[in-house]
């Protein structure tokens, strides 16, 4: 069971039970809908940009406690962040779920984020753990839109 | 140790730890537990006979059929025109030729989406199917409207997940063509009362088909008695091999329906001017037909024929029982799908922990469920839920295994207290 321990870590139950962020923003001008065909998962991604940079973030929709811890603990992390340091925080955050090796560095560069590591043994979960991720890198996009992990 | 016949003796129950050696994945272990195998409902596991079957088939047999004059040749032929009479005394069919091999219970139902379509069903005509089908006997009908410009109609189900019967002579109208429905709901384990909805759609003169995917491997099913004009089976949940599947359709139709595909096999003679089709069941089987696995599907119905279906559906009665009220202990779960006849399927969702979430913990205590939306994203809808969890049950299933379910179960309340 400790890789269960490892998976459903007291902060992801946390974020799973009270999520943060669960709300549209105030003026958010920019947003993307993230769908898991396989599970249903659905998650919509809200942003406020301005100056290209990050103002306010929020999201809406139902899922798993890991996609929905995700997309929590995410839209906590990129507020006031420049979209191009939310991309490279993407790029780092799909890099540590899916990397089978130790990236032991990077994963302590993604702070919080760091208690996702564990999804990396449980295959079937990494869209899980995504999902949010790619609909916010779709929202960062101009003229954003729908993403699909399928 | 008991021989085959001892154990099927008719009158005595099903020897469940005899069988389960029959069955040699049952003995792998999943995360160093022994493996809890309850996603029948996906696909069941193949008896050693099913396994021999294929491999004495490549071994000794192989060559195509109804083509060669040399003595292999024939005896493939044998060995699928053997299995398709199996099939066909498994359905209670009349004749072998109402006998279609498939590749599965969805390419049956496209094909008769799309033959009898052809032959009947026009502008302005109307198909009824059910609330609770599974997205392939949605889909193919979908299809076929947008191609003829007919309605799709759809059956309403009630709380518990039965078919609303009184909607249903409701929807049932002089435009109506086909009512596809299926025997067994793969999300919900309801057991539709099939003889009565044919008898009500006969009178009004409609076709049924019945999708017969998931009832198959749990019931008697004779197609006779239940009147229906096609009914489709996949071999890989019957304990036989992906890939195979079969369509029984009534000779009358068969007949006057034209073919789905065509190819090698499908016809009697081809010229450039005019080809000839073949007569029934080859008509409807273009190319080399998956060969070996017409015979696996044999192998399995003779094994779960030599137990009885009776017997294999007494023994999943009672396991269902024992599982309904098992589950119902765990706090917090709620049953998707009460109906008074159900077969197999245990759909269930709980408090605060999402269907996914179920299945990686259980997952880990080595039980194997599905979770999601089943393919029945209408379903999920009628019940204002995104996904269940669901436990399936097969002739090889036990109590101890029920019993670990349930612990794992309440693994995951310890997680999402």
């Amino acid at each position: 069971m400790s890789e269960l321990s490892e998976l459903y870590q007291e902060v992801i139950l946390d974020h799973n039970r009270r999520p943060r962020n669960f709300h549209v923003p105030d003026g958010a001008n920019r947003q993307a809908e993230g769908f898991n065909p396989l599970c249903g998962d659905r998650f919509t991604v809200y942003l406020r940009v301005e100056d290209e940079v990050i103002r306010d973030a929020g999201f809406q929709g139902s899922g798993c406690a890991i996609s929905k811890a995700s997309a929590s603990l995410m839209t906590d992390l990129v507020k006031g962040r420049t979209l191009e340091e939310a991309e490279r925080l993407f790029q780092q955050f799909h890099g540590m779920v899916t990397s089978s090796g130790d990236d032991v560095a990077d994963i302590d560069a993604l702070g919080k984020l760091a208690v996702f590591a564990g999804v990396r043994e449980f295959p079937m979960r990494v869209k899980c753990a995504s999902l949010a991720w790619h609909t916010l890198h779709a929202a960062m996009q101009p003229g954003s839109g729908r993403v699909s992990t399928e | 140790m008991k021989s085959l016949v001892d154990i099927a003796r008719p009158g005595t129950p099903l020897d469940v730890q005899r069988v389960r050696e029959d069955f040699p994945i049952l003995a792998r272990q999943v995360h160093g537990r022994p493996l809890v195998y309850l996603d029948n409902a996906a696909t069941t596991q193949k008896p050693r006979a099913v396994l021999d079957a294929l491999s004495h088939y490549y071994t000794a047999i192989n060559a195509n059929v109804h083509r060669g004059v040399h003595l292999l040749s024939e005896e493939a032929t044998a060995a699928y025109e053997g299995a398709r009479a199996t099939v066909q005394r498994f359905l209670h069919a009349a004749d072998p030729r109402e006998i279609i091999f498939t590749r599965n219970a969805t390419e049956g139902i496209n094909l008769v989406a799309d033959s009898f379509g052809r032959l009947r069903v026009r502008e302005g005509d109307e198909i009824l199917i059910s609330w609770m089908e599974h997205h392939s006997n949605i889909v193919p009908w979908q299809m076929l409207c947008e191609r003829t410009g007919a309605q799709l109609r759809v059956v309403p189900i009630t709380e518990a997940g039965e078919l609303d019967l009184d909607a249903f002579e409701r929807l049932l109208t002089p435009r109506t063509r086909l009512l596809a429905v299926t025997h067994l709901s793969n999300a919900l384990g309801t057991v539709n009362p099939i003889r009565t909805l044919v008898e009500t759609a006969h009178r009004h003169d409609v076709a049924v088909l019945i999708d017969g995917a998931q009832a198959a491997y749990h019931l008697p099913v004779d197609v006779q008695a239940l009147g229906c004009d096609f009914y489709v089976i996949t071999g890989h949940k019957l304990y036989g091999p992906t890939g195979i599947g079969a369509l029984y359709g009534r000779l009358a139709w068969l007949d006057a329906m034209p073919p789905y595909q065509g190819g090698g096999d499908m016809i009697s003679s081809v010229t450039f001017e005019k080809t000839t089709y073949n007569a029934v069941p080859h008509k409807f089987e273009a190319g080399t037909p998956h060969i070996a696995g017409a015979v696996g599907l044999g192998a399995a119905i003779d094994y779960v024929q030599a137990l009885g279906m009776d017997r294999i559906a007494a023994h999943e009665r009672a396991l269902l029982a024992y599982g309904t009220e098992a589950l119902q202990t765990v706090p917090g779960l709620r049953l998707i799908g009460t109906a008074r006849e159900k077969a197999s399927i245990l759909s269930f969702v709980m408090d605060g922990a999402h269907p996914h979430d179920i299945g990686t913990i259980v997952d880990r205590a080595g039980v194997a469920i599905r979770t999601g939306h089943h393919c029945a994203q209408p379903v999920m809808e009628r019940f204002g839920v995104p996904a269940t969890a669901r436990a399936s049950l097969a002739l090889y299933n036990t109590r101890e295994e029920i019993d670990a379910l349930v612990r794992a179960l309440r693994r995951v309340r310890e997680v999402f207290a």
